[in-house]
């Protein structure tokens, strides 16, 4: 626990390398010919050409949202490669013995071995590779429960009538100008299909991996949880050192039915850039998921630690009767690393409650801001929200904001906001000073004190994960 | 006997106002001082400076622990080389679990000295064992490092602490204050089990009370920023009878004289 | 605070021909500096036009019903007589306190008492300083409440005819609260007034300004109020804005204030009126070592709309801010709160503190809260809340048990809820009289309560 922290503030990015791996690209740019050309590709049925033209031609008449608190140059469009796979040996590996071996090899440097009897037990992982799914794990043992796990175009392609409908229905088209890029554009993704009254064995996650560069990566998460099913995913992220940046705009949407829970972990850990704010990637991502039954839950979790703009709110409607809705979230933007990120919990339904808790940390030039939205509908009686946003800051050069918005329009609705800003106590660090702890260890310590409540929420399998994501180990292995 | 402390006219202030106003004391291996004195006549101010607190200024005077010039030294330096303080007020470090925080210190303290880290399984067993001696019970480890605890519980904290870290020179800071008498003697009990003769104890309080827990070697009085008597245990009766005035008076009436 | 262009609304059009009527009279009687300053006002409003709801800062509160109605501006009308007795109502039970007393936003010379003149103590009416040559008034003026941003500030400093300046000079401690009471009175034809008042507080001084808004005979009619607040170096003011302008009105307010080093402001804003009423509040601790303590109270029923949006600017070490807005909510009444503390890089040391806690208390209720921090200094303690709720019903049930009706534990509860604020009010006539008045208004509350209970 202590390293981990020391990581987080002052690492270098370790997974920073590149895999020299033929890739299979579109030529730069973006029209309706490379939009065909994708949907070709990935032998798409005539439905999702529709959708993904459909978004385009949306795409091309909106603007890219203003009112965030991050700062870029423009980005030029038609600069992006849209579309990049790992150039196989025949058109998908039938199974892992077909994957590139020097794309193995980059997982296992990674940590995340995709050999299954390397497997940690318990975990079934989904890679993308830039554009593509390249291998999902502990597919047959999933499937003897009627699991689906597969990569987004797999299940175009054997599920068409599960992804017609529910594609876009949490995150349609037209949501906004990074969702609707993705729409046109995206490439592959993760697909989860959890039926009726099962509770998924082992943890699902995703580990996605941008490489070639110039490209962008839009990928797309599905998940869909039946009635009183139950299922907990993980994704993971990184990507090579370059000196340009990189967009990352994906989508992910969830939909819970009755009683179904969805819990959702992210280690985002893309390159953050370097010291003086060249290069890293621009994760600007759609997260949204709908509690459609009643008695659904849907809890966030994301530990933001890389990219060099992170623009992302995973959030939670909450359409079904006592649905619940969570959103725990550590935010760490060091050197010039700029975040605007939170949640949205929208009550709809009858007797909902959402717990919202961010910890944001800014160090050196970071600049951290929290933006929530907690909004009481008419019909939503009872709603219960309760939110905590704190932030840390550490140097005179770094900046935290906390915005949340709160519009009540329901009478017996209780909700509650409470935030601060402080940096770290001297008196704590004396005390950890007076008892022999170095005071970088120190700082460490406190910080992940301060992050705890967030760290909790991570499930126990991927704790070993995440760790490994960050190159750290959790408390927990003492006391 | 082999001279542990020595402290040579030692002038502090903060923010400008002057605290200590030449302070001397010598400590020997084994022994027990106590300081003893009113409401902020520079007690606690002490304590904080042999810890290395930034926020006090040493204007004046030096302080050589085991040879070394301490005031030199960083505080998690003097930590090391055994200088412990239980602090009046020990501050709260939420999410951060008591056990995880003491294995952490200690190993910081061993490494320093050239012994190897001690793993999870040993270092619990060893809390356990110690958290006898200040009759703790095991829910402590897990909680957050003084978050929540009572007033006695944060006292008995600080002598667990001091129990695992072994110092070699315990500064207590009116550990005895919002104690009730069991309390107060569970914390005695544990100071007195620590004695050893290469270990001393400088023991702060404003009450004789905990003194006939911890039967002191020798009894200073502070007022005013200055030593204004010395002596052997019988001074704090006499302290306890007579109130602090006593001691107050004197000195400005020689003073008086000598005009 | 920028605002989205809306040109060629009626209102924009109707200002604008005002303004154009007044000019050339404006251009003979008044210094060269104030005709300028009007011009470049009149200018910038007419390039704002009035905000709409893509302004960030105006998301929740629509001023399209002041926007498209024609108030017709007429400082020099003729009013009926009034008589002092009419106004004894608002006056806190002090008629010895100086009283500045506007009307429709004319100054009424006969119904004000104890004003002072001289250049050691002004408490007199803005035309009067107009043509006095006051270097204090022209140096203060329009410096403090910009207009570069806000389209109601830039009206307000075109059109301005009258209102109140104060001038405490250094080392001055003025005893009684001088009141300034304006007054609007319906007569044909929907009016809009346009108060202007200069607080300029010297260095070691102290005073207590109450600025009240009431209305004679209810109405239609539209308040556009400025109120500019200068806190010399270790000089105490204590500002109490108390609207109750009629069911109708509408009234929207800028109240903005420059804290030199050391200094002390406390600011009270109590809203008990007004259909659609917008407080801007901004202080800036532009010196060292300035606190500043905001406290705000307001009761929306019926279908009223209270806007507090305020706005605590920090750009130098060592300030100190406490916030504490609290709001009842009934009938179908909506509440807005926005409240910006903004930390700059070299504010170290700042201990700022916000609070926005409001009761819902019946159905069709509905509350817009907005605490925001941006901080770019490490060394801060800076915290945030906000709550929305309702009364407690354990609570209310306890007081049942004692024997106490529904209806009089709610308003005995909302009571209890509200008087955190008016138990910080210093001026004793005045925490009494809002004790009254808040009274008064929560058996609306129990009312509507009850009302929406019966419907149901």
């Amino acid at each position: 626990m202590v390293n981990q922290a020391k990581a987080l503030i002052d690492r270098e990015y370790k997974w920073g390398f590149v895999t020299n791996v033929e890739a299979d690209a579109a030529p730069k740019g973006l029209s309706e010919e490379i939009i065909r050309f994708i949907s070709k590709k990935k032998n798409e049925p005539a439905f999702m050409l529709e959708w993904r033209l459909n978004a385009y031609r949306r795409w091309i008449k909106m603007e890219p949202p203003t009112w965030q608190h991050v700062y870029y140059p423009p980005i030029d469009y038609q600069g992006i490669i849209y579309y990049s796979a790992p150039k196989l040996k025949k058109d998908r590996p039938k199974s892992l013995g077909e994957v590139d071996q020097e794309i193995l090899e980059t997982y296992e440097k990674l940590g995340i071995p995709l050999e299954e009897q390397k497997r940690l037990v318990g975990v079934a992982v989904d890679a993308v590779f830039d554009s593509v799914s390249v291998a999902t794990t502990f597919k047959e043992k999933l499937a003897e429960r009627g699991i689906i796990f597969c990569s987004f175009s797999e299940a175009v392609q054997n599920h068409p009538d599960l992804v017609q409908k529910y594609l876009g229905s949490v995150v349609p088209y037209a949501d906004n100008f990074y969702a609707t890029l993705n729409s046109a554009v995206f490439s592959d993704g993760s697909f989860c299909y959890i039926p009726k009254g099962v509770r998924c064995p082992m943890e699902l996650s995703t580990y996605f991996r941008i490489n070639a560069a110039d490209t962008g990566q839009f990928e797309r998460t599905l998940i869909v949880a039946e009635e009183g099913s139950y299922v907990s995913y993980l994704e993971g992220c990184t990507a090579p050192i370059r000196d340009v940046n990189q967009l990352h705009a994906a989508v992910v949407e969830l939909v819970a039915l009755e009683g179904a829970t969805i819990k959702y972990s992210t280690v985002q850990n893309w390159y953050p850039g370097d010291k003086n704010g060249k290069g890293g990637i621009y994760n600007f991502v759609t997260k949204r998921g709908k509690c459609a039954g009643a008695n659904s839950k849907i809890s966030w979790t994301q530990v933001e630690t890389g990219s060099a703009i992170t623009w992302k709110y995973p959030s939670v409607i909450l359409q079904g009767d006592h649905s619940i809705g969570e959103f725990y979230s550590v935010a760490l933007t060091n050197n010039h690393q700029q975040a605007d990120t939170g949640t949205k919990m929208i009550h709809i339904g009858k007797n909902t409650r959402s717990t919202i808790i961010s910890k944001g940390i800014a160090a050196r030039f970071g600049s951290n801001t929290y933006r929530g939205l907690v909004k009481v509908m008419p019909k939503a009686e009872n709603a219960r929200n309760y939110t905590q946003c704190d932030s840390l800051l550490m140097g005179d050069k770094c900046a935290a904001n906390t915005f949340p918005y709160i519009e009540v329009l329901n009478r017996s609705a209780k909700v509650e906001h409470e935030a601060s800003t402080s940096k770290i106590s001297e008196d704590q660090l004396f005390y950890l000073r007076q008892r022999g702890i170095s005071p970088e260890n120190a700082v460490s310590i406190i910080i992940n004190g301060f992050c705890k409540e967030v760290f909790k929420n991570l499930p126990m399998e991927f704790a070993v994960e995440a760790s490994k994501l960050l190159g750290v180990s959790l408390e927990g292995a003492v006391g | 006997m082999n001279l542990m402390l020595e402290i040579k006219n030692l002038h502090v202030s903060i923010e400008g106002k002057q605290i200590l106003k030449g302070i001397d004391l010598k400590i020997s291996a084994g022994e027990v001082h106590a300081i003893m004195g009113p409401n902020g006549s520079g007690k606690s101010t002490l304590t904080q400076v042999l810890a290395g607190n930034e926020k006090y200024e040493v204007t004046k005077g030096e302080v050589i622990y085991q040879g070394k010039n301490l005031l030199e030294l960083s505080p998690e330096v003097r930590a090391r080389e055994g200088v412990f303080l239980a602090f009046q007020y020990p501050v709260e470090i939420p999410g951060v679990s008591n056990a995880y925080f003491l294995k952490a210190a200690l190993n910081e303290i061993r490494s320093a000295k050239g012994l190897e880290e001690m793993d999870a399984v040993e270092f619990l067993e060893l809390l356990k064992e110690k958290m006898k001696l200040v009759e703790m019970d095991s829910s402590f480890t897990n909680r957050p490092v003084n978050e929540g605890f009572s007033g006695g519980e944060k006292k008995r904290n600080e002598i667990l602490q001091m129990a695992v870290l072994e110092p070699t020179l315990g500064v207590l800071d009116e550990t005895d204050s919002g104690l009730d008498i069991d309390a107060l003697k569970i914390v005695a009990q544990g100071v007195n089990r620590l004695r050893r003769k290469d270990r001393s104890f400088l023991v702060v309080t404003h009450y004789q009370r905990l003194l006939n827990y911890i039967i002191p070697d020798f009894v200073h009085v502070l007022v005013g920023g200055r030593m204004v008597r010395s002596g052997g245990k019988d001074l704090a009766f006499q302290l306890e009878e007579k109130g602090y005035d006593w001691v107050k008076v004197e000195p400005e009436v020689s003073e008086e004289h000598v005009k | 605070m920028v605002h989205a262009r809306v040109p060629g609304t009626k209102g924009l059009e109707n200002y604008l021909a005002i303004f154009g009527s007044r000019e050339k009279k404006l251009l003979q009687a008044e210094p060269s500096w104030l005709t300028h300053l009007r011009k470049t006002a009149i200018e910038r409003f007419s390039n704002l036009g009035f905000p709409t709801a893509q302004n960030e800062y105006w998301k929740y509160t629509n001023v399209a019903p002041i926007a498209e109605t024609r108030f017709d501006f007429v400082p020099n009308q003729t009013l009926p007589e009034i008589s002092i007795q009419q106004l004894e109502t608002f006056m806190f039970g002090h008629p010895e306190w100086p009283r500045l007393v506007f009307v429709n936003g004319k100054y009424l010379e006969s119904l004000s008492s104890q004003t002072s003149q001289t250049d050691h103590l002004r408490i007199s009416n803005l035309r009067s300083v107009l043509g006095s040559g006051s270097k204090v008034f022209e140096s203060y003026l329009a410096r403090i409440a910009s207009f570069e941003e806000n389209s109601f500030a830039a009206l307000n400093t075109a059109l301005m005819d009258d209102g109140a300046f104060i001038y405490i000079p250094e080392g001055k401690v003025l005893d009684k609260p001088i009141h300034l009471m304006f007054v609007s009175l319906t007569q044909n034809g929907a009016l809009t007034s346009q108060p202007r008042t200069l607080i300029v507080a010297g260095k070691n001084s102290k005073v207590r300004v109450i600025e009240s808004y009431a209305s004679l005979c209810g109405g239609s009619y539209f308040t556009n109020a400025v109120t500019e607040v200068f806190v010399g170096e270790n000089a105490s003011v204590e500002h109490y804005k108390l609207q109750r302008e009629s069911e109708r009105a509408f009234h929207i307010g800028t109240t903005e204030a420059y804290q030199s080093t050391g200094s002390k402001l406390a600011s009270f804003s109590i809203d008990l009126g007004g259909k659609l009423v917008r407080n801007n509040l901004t202080v800036g601790l532009h010196e060292e070592g300035s606190e500043c303590e905001l406290n705000g109270l307001y009761y929306v029923s019926g279908e009223e709309h209270v806007d507090n949006t305020t706005f605590i600017d920090h750009p130098k070490p060592c300030g100190v801010s406490r916030q504490l807005y609290k709001g009842l909510i009934s009938g179908k009444g909506r509440a807005v709160f926005f409240g910006k503390v903004y930390v700059h890089k070299n504010a170290h040391h700042t201990d700022a503190a916000q609070t926005n806690k409001n009761l819902l208390l019946s159905e069709g209720a509905t509350v817009d809260t907005r605490p925001q921090l941006e901080i770019l200094n490490d060394d801060v303690k800076c915290t945030h809340g906000a709550a929305v709720g309702q009364l407690d019903e354990e609570m209310i049930f306890y007081l049942k048990t004692r024997g106490i009706g529904d209806r009089e534990a709610e308003r005995l509860l909302s009571y209890g809820f509200a008087r955190e604020v008016i138990e910080r009010v210093r001026i004793e006539a005045v925490r009494t009289e809002l004790d009254r008045l808040l009274l008064a208004r929560l058996q609306d509350c129990a009312y509507f309560a009850w009302r929406d209970r019966m419907k149901k």
